[in-house]
Parts: structure tokens; C-alpha cells; sequence
């Protein structure tokens, strides 16, 4: 257990210095020079030399990305070209709007699918289980953006129910954060509910074929009582690893999401830095992602091994 | 075991052997048939286990064993119906018909008055959870055991009687932990664990190494005998039932076909289908073949399910076979049975053992 553990944080470390070798270099290899990027072309020499010098993209590479690496590792990725506000505050800001709209859809979609998915297995035979397996096949077919589009012409513009975009601070506004917060939070979260129902439906359809289902109705569980103790758990290794990687989607996908509904999330702050060419900036907020990325993967591997007593021994 | 208070309401089909309750009957099972809508997959079983008593049941894969066993659990699965009489003389609930039984009443008496140690050992056990703690949870399901401290107590005793090592510790194993026969004890342990007034095996070795088969079968007749179980065995291999059982009833094409001692049946076989089994195992042990001698065969698979012919079941493989067997062949009782005329006889136009043969 303290081996695959030990072996699983090795895993972490090492992915999470190759990213960012990969992040710094592939920034780097872009053609054309930082500050004369951020500067634009009209900049003269000696603006962009001076430039260049306050930010020390005049030392050798190794040099710069071990300087980078440490701002990272202290949580201070420096200041940005031009406008010189730091970039720390502004990826905090960002990331808590971004993981507002992240947990809450996933949170969402759990809750809408753990039950649809499980009604779906466990009446696979009968009408409304195939009802409800049509209309998750619907849901998953379409993207979260055009179910933002709809929602926003339903609920904000026809039913003006709640605003069509827009964010406040919970603490300032609770009310007017939810209401802010619902629409997009759904149209993320039906979309990746209807996934995760179809993902959860065939862990359990798995599930109920097992002999030790059988075993435990022969002992006296009930089936749905059987299905809770002996099935629910076996069927969680799957279903975990979809619900990672749709954390991840979420993460980056709420890009688009934030896009529709004007939140000015990491997404948000990650366009707009490409667009004003801060370099830094960019690398910061990419390296944010792929590190929560990484974390998310690594959880995921720790549950497996909660989970499932045989992935904790021996080889495999 | 059974009060006369409790002796079953004359609200059905008694059987030749009386009904259950009134004896040593601890299950009877009465014109029991099972199907789909269009196809039938056992047609008109009917046999009993006594107290005490160990009933083989066997015949060739697709000959409707398993699927007997199943019935009588009620562990059918979806889309099969049974139809017929199914009584089971235990404690609970008193011997009512189990099929009309509803699922929250019929999950009572299972695990408890009735339990099933399956065929495949590997996939038996739920592989996220403690052996122990399963054991544990049929006594703390039926409540037969006061708490789960008193519960984790007797499922190391119980570990113990299957001879497992180290019981205690074994308790706290997962299921891959543990070889194919230890999987196998334990799923033994927890069918016993209850003192079931009758246990049916879905031929429990047949999955295991055969230096292991010897030893698990010894510990199965060891728990049944000391709780004085009913015990309905069902396998393939007639030298196991030929060890293991008194009587034994032969399966064909959903059918019980011949019925009787175990001796008798083996010695003498009267239905064809018998005679066949009989011929292609190696009852007779290495002496009784000569030399390099082929066994045997019965000519012909079995059928795939609903594609048995009508009147005998047999008769599109057996050799005797004449027009006679195209209408069911009635069945001829062969001898007096303390179990009844279904314990003892066959359903055979053209027996053998006769002066033709």
C-alpha cells in the first residue's frame, strides 16, 4: 500500500516537472522575441533591450526557467509586461470564479446522474429505463455551449428569470451570485450528467452480472439491497475514473462556458493574455491548469486504491 | 424442527410422500415448471429431500439442473417463470408454496432456511469486501446473531470448521488474497453459517483442482451432517454422487427421467439416458476397463433449450427408441420408497435391465 502510494506520488513529481518543461519550452520555441511580442512592432530597440533586461530574458534559458519554476513554487509568477500588475492576485481571482462554476456543475451533474444512471441499469429491460437511456444519449451528443445559448433564451431572455451573464462576488451579492451562477452551471452540468448516467449505467449493468450479486441474494439481500452493499463500490473504480476526467474537461472546457455567459473566469483571463501577447501570464495560467490536471489524475489514482483492495498488492 | 402447529394447510398438491411437515420432508417440490413465455425449460419436476438426506442431481450440461436449483431459491433470472409447488418445511416462513412467495418474504428464508454454495469459487465473493464480513452478514441479516461483535466471533468458529489456517486472521482477507478452494470454503461457510434446514450445491467442485475437490466435498457432507441438513447436490460427476449421496435423480431435457437408490440406479439403470451416463463415466474404476478401451458415448449433443422433442425428451439420441416414445412415456415406480413412487423409478417405454438387454 505505502509502495503504490510512494510509486504513485514518484508518478506526480515527475509528470509535473516534465509539464512544465513542456509549458516553458513550447513558449519559448514560438517564434519571435517575448518583449518584442508584448512591446508590438512599433517598439524601438532600446525599449524592447530595456524590457528585456527588467525581466531577464537576456540570461541563458536554464537560467530563466529555473527562475520561473521558483516563482511557481512560491505561488509569485512575477508581473506582466506592460500593464506590470502582478499576476499572482489575478489567477486567484480568476481560478475562485472558474472553481465556483467547476465544483458546482460536477457536484450537479453527480447528483442528477447517480440516480438516472442507477434507474437506467436497474431498469434496462423496461420502458423507462430505455426512455431514460435515449435522452441521456441526446444529452451527451449536445455541447455544453449550445445548451448555454438555449438556456440563455429561455430562462434570461423569454422568462427573464435570471441574468443572461455577468458575476458578483458570493460575499457581496449571494443572491444575485446564484442566480448568476445557475445558468451556467447547468448547461455544463446536464451535458456532463448525461455522460457520466451512461458511464454509471453500464458500471452497474457490469455489476449486476456478477456472481457475487448472486451470492448476495442468496444470502437474503433484497436485490436493490444487494445492489447498495456488494454492488455500488465494485461498480465506483469506472465511474471514478470518468468522473476525473471530466473534472479536467470542466476545467478547461469552462473556457467556452465563460465565454457565453461573460464570467470572468481563468478561461477569460487565459484569451485575454493571449490577446494582449503577456507571455508570462499565459505560461502561469496554462501551468495552473495542467498542474490541476495532474492533482486531479492523482486523487483519482488514490481512490482506485481506496476502493479496490486488489489494486493496493502485488504487480499487476 | 417442525411443531404440529405448523404442519402445512392442505391447500395444494400433498404428493405421494404426504406433505411436508408431517415427516422428515424438509423440501418437496411438486410439478415445478419453468420457461420463458414460448419456450419451456423444465417441465413437471417433482422430487423431495428429507431430512438428513443427500439427493444428487445430475445429467449433462443443459439438462435443467442448475436452473431446478435456481427455482427452488427463487433466484431465477428475469424473463423466466416458474410455475407448480415448492415447499420448504424450515423455520420460516411455514411451509407455504414459495413460488406465490413474494420477493421480501422469500429473501427471509434465503440465506437462512435454505442456502446454495455456487459452482465458480473465483467470482463468488464480493472482491471489495472482507471474507469475514461476509460471513458475517447472513447472521446479521437474519439476526442470528445478537450483535456483530458476537457475529465476528462465530465467523472465525465457522472459518475454523471449514478447516481454514489461521481463521482469524484469514477473516481479514480480501477475496484475491485467498486460492480457488479457500474461496470456496468460505462461500461454504457462509451457506452453513445459519444451519440451513436444507442446502442445495451447484456442483461446488467441479471449478477446483481435483486435490482440493476431495477435501471440500468431505467438509460440504461433514456440515450438512452435523446440522442434519437436507442437502441437494447437483453435479455431473456420478463417482461424486456415487460418494456423497443416497439417492439420486437423473435430469434430461428439463425432465427427471429416472429416480431412485443410489446403488440401484448405478448398478442397474433403467432409463436409457441412465444407462448411457452410467456407461460413459468410469464408475467402474481403472479394473473395469480392459486394456485401452474407448468409454463409451452417448451419441448425439443435447439439444439447445426448447429444442427437445416432444413425448421422451431422449429419444432423438437414444438407440431404443421406437414410435412409442413419441408420446410422454409414463412414469413406472420401481419398488417401494420411504421418499414415495417419485423417489424410486424412470419414465422409460423400452427400460433396460429388462431380458432383452
Amino acid at each position: 500500500m505505502i509502495l503504490r502510494l510512494l510509486q504513485r506520488l514518484v508518478v506526480l513529481v515527475t509528470s509535473l516537472v516534465v509539464a512544465s518543461l513542456v509549458v516553458f519550452g513550447f513558449m519559448r520555441v514560438l517564434p519571435g522575441d517575448p518583449a518584442r511580442v508584448a512591446l508590438g512592432v512599433n517598439a524601438s530597440d532600446a525599449a524592447v533591450a530595456q524590457l528585456r533586461e527588467q525581466f531577464g530574458l537576456d540570461r541563458p534559458v536554464p537560467v530563466q526557467y529555473l527562475d520561473w519554476v521558483g516563482g511557481l513554487l512560491t505561488l509569485d509568477p512575477g508581473i506582466e509586461f506592460v500593464s506590470r500588475a502582478a499576476i499572482g492576485p489575478q489567477i486567484a481571482d480568476r481560478l475562485q470564479v472558474t472553481l465556483w462554476l467547476v465544483v458546482a456543475s460536477m457536484v450537479l451533474a453527480l447528483v442528477i446522474a447517480l440516480p438516472v444512471g442507477l434507474w437506467m441499469a436497474v431498469r434496462h429491460r423496461h420502458w423507462d429505463g430505455v426512455v431514460l437511456s435515449a435522452l441521456s444519449q441526446v444529452g451527451v451528443a449536445v455541447p455544453a455551449f449550445l445548451a448555454g445559448i438555449v438556456l440563455i433564451s429561455v430562462f434570461a431572455v423569454r422568462l427573464r428569470w435570471v441574468p443572461s451573464g455577468g458575476w458578483v462576488v458570493p460575499a457581496q451579492d449571494p443572491v444575485g451570485f446564484l442566480q448568476r451562477l445557475a445558468l451556467p452551471t447547468l448547461s455544463l452540468a446536464l451535458v456532463q450528467a448525461a455522460v457520466l448516467a451512461r458511464y454509471i449505467r453500464s458500471a452497474v449493468l457490469d455489476v449486476l452480472r456478477e456472481d457475487y450479486l448472486r451470492t448476495a441474494r442468496a444470502k437474503g439481500l433484497r436485490p436493490v439491497q444487494a445492489l447498495v452493499r456488494h454492488g455500488l463500490r465494485n461498480a465506483a473504480v469506472p465511474v471514478v475514473t470518468v468522473l476525473g476526467l471530466q473534472l479536467a474537461t470542466l476545467l478547461i472546457g469552462a473556457v467556452v462556458i465563460e465565454r457565453v455567459f461573460v464570467i470572468p473566469g481563468l478561461g477569460s483571463l487565459l484569451l485575454d493574455s493571449v490577446a494582449k501577447r503577456e507571455l508570462l501570464t499565459v505560461q502561469a495560467v496554462v501551468m495552473v491548469l495542467v498542474v490541476a490536471v495532474l492533482v486531479i489524475n492523482f486523487v483519482v489514482d488514490l481512490l482506485y486504491l481506496v476502493i479496490d483492495p486488489r489494486l493496493r498488492t502485488g504487480a499487476r | 424442527m417442525t411443531t404440529p402447529g405448523r404442519v402445512v394447510a392442505t391447500d395444494g398438491p400433498a404428493g405421494p410422500g404426504g406433505p411436508v411437515g408431517a415427516g422428515r420432508t424438509v423440501l418437496r417440490v411438486d410439478g415445478l415448471s419453468v420457461g420463458t413465455r414460448q419456450t419451456p425449460l423444465l417441465s413437471d419436476v417433482s422430487f423431495s429431500v428429507d431430512r438428513g438426506e443427500r439427493v444428487g442431481l445430475i445429467g449433462e450440461s443443459g439438462s435443467g439442473k442448475s436452473l431446478t436449483a435456481l427455482a427452488v431459491m427463487g433466484l431465477l433470472p428475469e424473463g423466466l417463470g416458474a410455475s407448480g409447488d415448492v415447499r420448504l418445511s424450515a423455520r420460516t416462513p411455514a411451509a407455504r408454496n414459495l413460488l406465490g412467495v413474494g420477493e421480501r418474504e422469500m429473501a427471509r428464508v434465503r440465506g437462512d432456511g435454505m442456502s446454495m454454495v455456487f459452482q465458480e469459487p473465483m467470482t463468488a465473493l464480493n472482491p471489495t469486501m472482507r471474507v469475514g464480513d461476509q460471513v458475517a452478514e447472513v447472521m446479521l441479516l437474519h439476526r442470528t446473531q445478537p450483535s456483530r461483535s458476537a457475529a465476528r466471533r462465530r465467523v472465525v468458529e465457522l472459518l475454523g470448521q471449514v478447516d481454514l489456517p489461521d481463521p482469524a486472521h484469514l477473516a481479514r482477507s480480501y477475496p484475491h488474497e485467498l486460492s480457488g478452494g479457500q474461496r470456496q470454503r468460505v462461500v461454504l461457510a457462509i451457506a452453513l453459517a445459519n444451519d440451513p434446514a436444507l442446502l442445495i450445491c451447484d456442483e461446488p467442485t467441479t471449478a477446483l483442482d481435483v486435490t482440493v475437490q476431495a477435501t471440500v466435498l468431505d467438509l460440504v457432507v461433514r456440515g450438512v451432517e452435523e446440522r442434519d441438513s437436507a442437502m441437494l447436490f447437483i453435479t455431473h460427476d456420478l463417482g461424486v454422487v456415487a460418494t456423497v449421496c443416497e439417492r439420486v435423480l437423473v435430469m434430461y431435457g428439463g425432465r427427471i427421467v429416472e429416480a431412485g437408490p443410489v446403488q440401484e440406479v448405478f448398478a442397474d439403470p433403467r432409463h436409457r439416458y441412465t444407462q448411457g451416463l452410467v456407461a460413459a463415466s468410469d464408475l467402474a474404476g481403472a479394473d473395469g476397463r480392459r486394456g485401452r478401451a474407448q468409454l463409451p458415448t452417448i451419441p448425439g449433443t443435447v439439444p439447445p433449450a426448447g429444442r427437445f422433442p416432444s413425448g421422451c425428451v431422449f429419444r432423438t439420441r437414444c438407440t431404443h427408441a421406437t414410435q412409442a416414445c413419441a408420446s410422454q412415456p409414463p412414469w413406472t415406480p420401481r419398488g417401494k420408497h420411504p421418499a414415495g413412487a417419485a423417489a424410486y423409478g424412470h419414465a422409460c417405454v423400452h427400460p433396460a435391465g429388462g431380458d432383452d438387454d
